[in-house]
C-alpha cells in the first residue's frame, strides 16, 4: 500500500493536501477505508463553518460502522465534495482522490505539525504489532 | 481463538477476519456489498460451522422438547421437518433461538447459535438431568455447516453433490434429508432459497472448493447480517436476549400459548402480556440507522430503540428493526435520534426483502 508523499497525515487517519491557492483539501486514508469497508454514507460540514484543530466535523459510514472525521487543522470550510452524496463508494475506489471538504487554513504552517508519509507509515506499522 | 475447519481457506482467500464471539470468522472477502448482491441475484455461500449442531437421542426426546422450547414440537410429524423456536428461561426471557429437526422419535437435531452454545449446552444438560435423565445430548463439533443461498443456490449444490437433486428437489421450505454424509436442509438466514448443509468437518474444504468452482461466491458475516436484516430475521443478542420477551421481539408467532402444554417460561409470558413490539423502519432522511439509537414518538413519553439497523444494499437506503410501543402502526412516521439530530423514518411491516423482491 503506497502512501502519497505529497500529503500530510493525522493519527486519526485523515490526509491533508495543500492546494496552490492556499486551501487545504481533507480526506480519509486508504488504511481508514480498508478498516471501514464499503462506504454507504458521508456527512460533510456546512460551508462557512469555522473548525478548530481536532474538531469533529464529518462522518463517514460504511456497511460496518460510523466513523467521525476530525479536522486536521484550524480553518474555515470553503467547499465540500458534491460527488460523495450519491457515490460514497468513491472513497473505497480511491481514498486519496475522494476528498471530503476544503478548508481555508487559519495558519498554513499548522500543516507542518502533522505527520509526513514516512511518519504515517511508521505509525501504521506500530499499530499492526 | 476458535476456528472452523475452513479457517485456513478463509485466510487463503484473503478474507477480512474478525473475532465473532471468540471465533475467527470471515467478515468479507473484499466487498460486503458485492457478496450481498451475489446472494440476492445468484448464489453465495457462508461458513456457519461456528454454530453448533446438538443431537438429542433416546426415548422420550419429544416429551423433553415439549418442555424445553416455546414452539410446539408436535408440529414435527414427518421425518426431516424443521421448526424454528425460542428456548426460554423461567422468566420468559430468550436463552437462544434455534432450529429443531425431527429425524425419528429417538433422534432430534438442534442447531444453536455460536455465542450461546456453551450456556445452551449447560442449560439443556441441567434440564435433561431434571426431566429426562435417560436422554443423550450430544454436541456435534465434528460437523461443519455451509449455507448455500440465492436463487441459483440449489442448482449449484445439485451440480456439486452427485445424485442430490433427486432426493432434495422435492424438499419444501423447512424440510431436510440425510444423503450420504450430507445433511441437507432447505433453510437459511437470507430470505432467499437455498440449503444449509451439514457434513463431516474433514470434508468441508473439498466441498467448499467444489462450490466455488461451480460459481458460488464466498460471503462473510457482514453480508449475512445485511441479508438477514432485509429478510426481517432476528439476531440473537441484538433483537432479543435473556431480558426480553419473545412476545416483544417479533417472535410471538413462534410461541405456542394455545395448547395446554407446559413449557419453561410459559407462565411468565402469560403473566406479562406484550407492551412493546418489533417493527421495521425505513429511513426517509439521509444517514444510517444503527442499533441502540433512540426513537422519539410524538405525543408519547415512552420511547423506542433500534435493535438492529444498517444500510440495505437492496433498497439502497437504511433500514432497521426497532422495539417500540404498541401504539405505533405501519405507515406512521417516527423520529430516530442520530448523533443528537432527529431523522425521519417510516414504520413498516417487515420483511423488507424476500426472494429478491422489495416488499416495503
Amino acid at each position: 500500500m503506497s502512501i502519497p508523499s505529497d500529503l500530510r497525515y493525522t493519527k486519526s487517519h485523515e490526509w491533508v493536501r495543500l492546494e496552490n491557492d492556499g486551501t487545504a483539501m481533507i480526506g480519509i486514508t486508504q488504511h481508514a477505508q480498508e478498516l471501514l469497508g464499503d462506504m454507504v454514507f458521508v456527512e460533510t460540514p456546512a460551508i462557512g463553518r469555522k473548525l478548530k484543530q481536532g474538531e469533529e466535523c464529518a462522518v463517514v459510514e460504511s456497511v460496518k460502522a460510523a466513523a467521525d472525521v476530525y479536522s486536521p487543522i484550524a480553518g474555515e470550510v470553503t467547499a465540500v465534495n458534491p460527488d460523495l452524496e450519491l457515490a460514497p463508494e468513491k472513497i473505497n475506489q480511491d481514498a486519496y482522490a475522494a476528498w471530503l471538504f476544503k478548508l481555508k487554513p487559519v495558519n498554513a504552517a499548522d500543516l507542518n505539525h502533522l505527520m509526513d508519509a514516512a511518519g504515517y507509515q511508521k505509525m501504521l506499522e506500530s499499530e499492526d504489532h | 481463538m476458535k476456528t472452523t475447519s475452513l479457517n485456513q481457506t478463509h485466510h487463503d482467500m484473503n478474507a477480512k477476519m474478525v473475532d465473532f464471539g471468540g471465533w475467527d470468522m470471515p467478515l468479507h472477502y473484499g466487498s460486503q456489498l458485492d457478496e450481498h448482491h451475489k446472494v440476492r441475484r445468484d448464489a453465495g455461500m457462508f461458513d456457519v460451522s461456528h454454530m453448533l449442531a446438538v443431537d438429542i437421542k433416546g426415548d422420550g426426546a419429544r416429551d423433553f422438547l415439549r418442555r424445553l422450547v416455546a414452539n410446539n414440537v408436535d408440529k414435527l410429524l414427518q421425518s426431516g421437518k424443521a421448526l424454528y423456536s425460542c428456548m426460554l428461561n423461567p422468566r420468559g426471557g430468550v436463552i437462544d433461538d434455534l432450529i429443531i429437526y425431527y429425524l425419528s422419535e429417538s433422534h432430534f437435531r438442534m442447531v444453536v447459535n455460536a455465542g450461546t452454545a456453551d450456556k445452551d449446552m449447560a442449560w439443556m444438560l441441567a434440564k435433561r438431568d431434571e426431566l429426562a435423565p435417560g436422554l443423550e445430548i450430544i454436541p456435534r463439533r465434528d460437523l461443519a455447516m455451509i449455507a448455500v443461498q440465492g436463487p441459483n443456490a440449489r442448482a449449484r449444490v445439485w451440480e456439486v453433490i452427485a445424485g442430490s437433486q433427486a432426493v432434495t428437489e422435492g424438499l419444501k421450505l423447512f424440510q431436510a434429508v440425510l444423503f450420504d454424509q450430507y445433511f441437507i436442509a432447505r433453510t437459511g438466514y437470507t430470505g432467499e432459497d437455498g440449503f444449509e448443509i451439514m457434513l463431516p468437518s474433514s470434508d468441508a474444504v473439498e466441498f467448499w472448493n467444489a462450490l466455488l468452482a461451480a460459481g458460488v461466491a464466498p460471503a462473510g458475516l457482514g453480508a449475512r447480517d445485511t441479508l438477514r436484516l432485509e429478510a426481517g430475521m432476528n439476531l440473537y443478542g441484538q433483537d432479543m436476549d435473556e431480558t426480553t420477551s419473545p412476545l416483544e421481539s417479533g417472535l410471538g408467532w413462534t410461541v405456542d400459548l394455545k395448547t395446554d402444554r407446559e413449557f419453561i417460561g410459559k407462565q411468565a409470558l402469560l403473566a406479562a402480556p406484550a407492551r412493546q413490539q418489533l417493527i421495521g423502519l425505513v429511513l426517509l432522511d439521509r444517514g444510517v440507522l444503527r442499533s441502540h439509537q433512540k426513537i422519539a414518538i410524538p405525543g408519547d413519553t415512552s420511547d423506542g430503540e433500534i435493535t438492529s439497523g444498517g444500510f440495505s444494499p437492496t433498497l439502497n437506503q437504511s433500514i432497521a428493526l426497532a422495539r417500540v410501543p404498541l401504539s405505533i402502526n405501519a405507515g406512521d412516521e417516527v423520529q430516530v435520534i442520530v448523533r443528537d439530530k432527529p431523522l425521519r423514518a417510516k414504520a413498516v411491516k417487515y420483511p423488507f426483502v424476500r426472494n429478491g423482491k422489495i416488499l416495503v
